[in-house]
């Protein structure tokens, strides 16, 4: 080996260690879930193709809600904007330190007119289970199980291990869709954000 | 030859300053240990001969939400009463929060006291990424020194016997 090649080997050695050090850890979790998250470790970052763009018409979808009945995407054209909120799994670190975040700033997503549909690929009695720990959730939580991901396909979100990314779409009262964010799954992403996008729709 | 140990010396170095710069985890806070330096970010306050209380906490966490008039009425206690107010300061660190976050939080629960951001979770790690909320007492002596007295995770439970708690570990007069 060459000088030179030892020298960059090192160089690349050293970035790569300094990278794993930022990445080891990246979420906080609340103790309302004690001691059952399944932790997945650091996950590739997007892992899907999306297959939907800005300014386009949503696809419609009809989901079972945790609550009971169904919910269409579409029962919101010309009365609501829509954030969809795609989480890839329940008993997961960074998803479940997520919702429950917007579960108090209602009144934020009132002002803008916009409501809530939270997603997510597991079953029912899962989500159940889950989201009873988050409190009352003021929206509606779809399950997007069987056909496995359909809603999650269509959007072109779903990842090669079949959860959904991380993903929010914002969606205006005409069903046009106005706001993309396929986030790092590994991080959530910043509320204001997200208040800044659908404060952009009135 | 030279150049290349000079290279392993130079790369060792920067992983070590770059590991210091972002933190390594740590352990979490030990009762009778010192409080870590969180710098830059937060500052522990120094008041003389009393108490730092710091509450680590998320908007995101639903025990913080449901813990957060719990908080405030400690926090009310201590400002109600005339020996306490100026030797214990309650603060809080939101861990994972962007300062926006921080202030969500801050406005939904009328929150008087300081709370500082912690959005890249730095700060969480340096403190052992402790789940949330977790609470710290740190006692400060006359001579600037301090100790960690109460390091615990979850809920404050009664805010009277709680505040007799801090009082009594710490040693407060």
């Amino acid at each position: 080996m060459t000088k030179q090649k030892a020298f960059f080997s090192l160089s690349f050695l050293a970035s790569l260690l300094s990278i794993l050090f930022l990445v080891s850890t990246a979420f906080g979790l609340s103790d309302a879930y004690k001691n059952n998250i399944y932790q997945p470790g650091q996950l590739k970052a997007i892992d899907s193709k999306l297959k939907v763009k800005l300014g386009q018409m949503s696809p419609d979808f009809t989901l079972k809600a945790v609550s009971g009945g169904n919910v269409t995407l579409s029962q919101y054209r010309g009365k609501k904007n829509v954030m969809l909120t795609f989480i890839p799994a329940a008993w997961t670190p960074v998803c479940s330190d997520q919702w429950p975040g917007y579960n108090i700033v209602k009144d934020l997503f009132d002002a803008n007119d916009t409501v809530i549909l939270g997603i997510s690929v597991d079953n029912i009695p899962t989500l159940y289970s889950w989201t009873n720990q988050m409190g009352n959730l003021w929206f509606p939580v779809l399950s997007d199980f069987w056909p496995h991901g359909k809603v999650a396909k269509q959007y072109g979100i779903l990842r090669s291990d079949g959860v959904a990314e991380r993903a929010i779409f914002i969606i205006d009262k005409k069903g046009i869709i106005r706001y993309i964010d396929v986030h790092d799954i590994n991080v959530r992403p910043p509320l204001e954000n997200l208040i800044t996008a659908v404060e952009k729709l009135k | 030859m030279v150049k290349v140990r000079y290279g392993i010396s130079m790369m060792l170095m920067l992983m070590i300053l770059l590991s210091g710069s972002i933190g390594w985890t740590a352990s979490l806070p030990a009762v009778g240990g010192v409080f870590p330096d969180l710098s830059p970010g937060f500052s522990l306050p120094k008041p003389k001969d009393g108490v730092v209380i710091i509450e680590i906490f998320s908007m995101y966490c639903p025990y913080c939400q449901k813990e957060a008039p719990n908080v405030n009425k400690l926090y009310n206690k201590i400002q109600a009463s005339p020996n306490l107010k100026s030797k214990i300061r309650l603060v809080g660190i939101g861990v994972g929060n962007s300062a926006y976050e921080v202030d969500v939080f801050r406005k939904k629960y009328s929150i008087s006291f300081p709370l500082y951001s912690d959005g890249d979770f730095r700060i969480h790690k340096l403190l052992g990424e402790p789940r949330t909320p977790y609470f710290i007492g740190v006692k400060i002596n006359p001579d600037g020194s301090h100790r960690i007295f109460y390091s615990k995770l979850g809920e404050l439970g009664d805010v009277d016997k709680f505040l007799d708690e801090m009082i009594r570990l710490s040693g407060l007069k």
